[in-house]
């Protein structure tokens, strides 16, 4: 077991690895981790070569759809999703945002249009840190209202 | 055919190349305005305004009438499929089958761009809600060049409600793509948004914040909009701010021979005693509405290049 984990390996599943420090709970309420059943670790502020501080997020039987892996991604950039099958990690990506998000979020202006018809689109203005703009109404959004919007 | 089918939705769509071209056609427009009465006979514009507007949607369908086209309106949503309750993609994909180009006011941000990818024919924003208001922002530039013979090199100064003004947030940005040194005068609590005061940072144009007039020094273009009681928190400041942003003939000696433009209507804040001096250019700037819209309308339905 790698020193700086502190938590047990998992058989088969996903680890969310160098999410910025404070953010797995973000992470643990996007995936509605609360309902899981099967085995959930979450680790916060371990020590990280790469960026100081860490959160990791471990979940055992769990593979993500594409929408949660975006979604993931506005919440902690930079984090990196590992796929485990049988203690093996199978694959590694670093989490990047699209150029374009499909119905995540919804915009933070009451008054868009986004929020009585069609659904909410937005422009990534900045990955680092994020900064969207909602393609309708133009508001921009930043990493702050985007962790506070991120679906409960 | 440059900006055939274009949709005219926010001034952020605009390049500097788009808003010269569009200036300077609308500037051959405005000479050649008698020669082209059927520029655009056998189209047919819908004018669709669910907020009360009458400049906008006046000078729109004169601008269309004033080059032979037709107009069919809405002038509000309780007149309307909207009021029992039609979405406004529905509205827009009908009224398409009616007419070749759609001016929509609505009170929604977004609402324009949602409208445009609804239709294949052109949409030209003619405001939603608090957003953008492009054409005039257009004719706004129009006004300035036309009065100043150039934008580069300009000091221009915007007054009044910088915070909530749609007016002067998508002038700012405009200007943003130009050799210019702004003054922003406000009351403390109605500055220009930190996220406009950071793109010109970004951008490097120097401006410059100040709380009265007087401190202005010299402009070249004072742009004034009214400070409305309603966004003030508490009433006694915004009584102890108004009087300060009124301009009447002793601004003036500071002021110099800056234009002063306002995008009407006005209350207060501009004397009548001004209006007939060589500073003001706000009726000017009003009547500039007519040649740019001509100009936007014959582009977009690619009559004119």
């Amino acid at each position: 077991m790698k020193k700086e984990l502190k938590v047990s390996a998992i058989r088969n599943g996903t680890v969310i690895d160098h999410i910025s420090p404070a953010r797995a709970l973000d992470v643990a309420r996007i995936l509605s981790l609360e309902t899981f059943t099967d085995p959930v670790a979450l680790a916060m502020n371990v020590p990280s070569g790469k960026i100081g501080r860490k959160d990791v997020v471990k979940i055992e039987n769990r593979a993500l759809s594409e929408s949660e892996v975006n979604e993931i991604a506005l919440v902690a950039p930079q984090s990196t999703l590992n796929i485990i099958k049988d203690y093996e990690v199978v694959e590694k990506r670093k989490l990047e945002l699209p150029d374009v998000i499909h119905g995540i979020l919804t915009c933070v202006n009451p008054n868009c249009i986004s929020r009585r018809e069609g659904s909410a689109k937005f422009i990534v203005e900045k990955k680092h840190p994020v900064i969207l703009r909602c393609y309708y109404c133009e508001r921009l959004m930043r990493d702050d209202e985007i962790s506070r919007r991120a679906k409960a | 055919m440059r900006m055939k089918n274009r949709d005219i939705i926010s001034i952020r769509d605009f390049t500097k190349g788009d808003i010269e071209y569009v200036l300077d056609k609308s500037a051959q427009m405005e000479t050649d305005a008698a020669k082209n009465r059927r520029m655009l006979e056998g189209h047919v514009l819908s004018t669709l305004f669910f907020e009360p507007s009458t400049r906008t949607r006046l000078s729109f369908e004169a601008a269309m009438n004033r080059l032979g086209g037709r107009v069919i309106s809405v002038a509000e949503s309780k007149s309307s499929s909207v009021a029992k309750g039609e979405t406004l993609a529905d509205t827009v994909r009908t009224v398409e089958q009616y007419s070749d180009v759609i001016v929509m006011r609505h009170p929604s941000e977004g609402a324009a761009r949602l409208a445009a990818d609804a239709v294949a024919i052109p949409v030209i924003n003619a405001g939603d809600g608090a957003n953008q208001h492009p054409t005039q922002t257009l004719l706004d530039l129009y006004t300035i060049r036309k009065s100043c013979g150039v934008i580069d090199g300009l000091s221009i100064g915007l007054m009044g409600d910088l915070k909530y003004g749609r007016t002067v947030h998508s002038l700012a940005t405009a200007l943003s793509h130009y050799d210019v040194k702004l003054t922003f005068v406000s009351p403390e609590a109605l500055q220009m948004p930190l996220e406009i005061k950071h793109h010109f940072d970004e951008r490097g144009i120097p401006f410059r914040e100040i709380a009265r007039v007087e401190e202005i020094g010299k402009v070249d273009v004072l742009y004034v909009t009214r400070i409305q009681a309603e966004r003030f928190p508490d009433p006694t400041e915004y009584e102890r701010v108004r009087g300060v942003y009124k301009l009447g003939p002793a601004a003036l000696e500071t002021l110099g021979k800056a234009k002063i433009m306002h995008p009407l209507p006005r209350v207060d804040e501009i004397s009548p005693e001004i209006d007939g001096t060589d500073n003001a250019v706000y009726f000017a700037q009003a009547r500039h509405g007519i040649p740019v819209r001509m100009t936007l309308l014959s582009l977009v339905l690619g009559a004119f290049e």
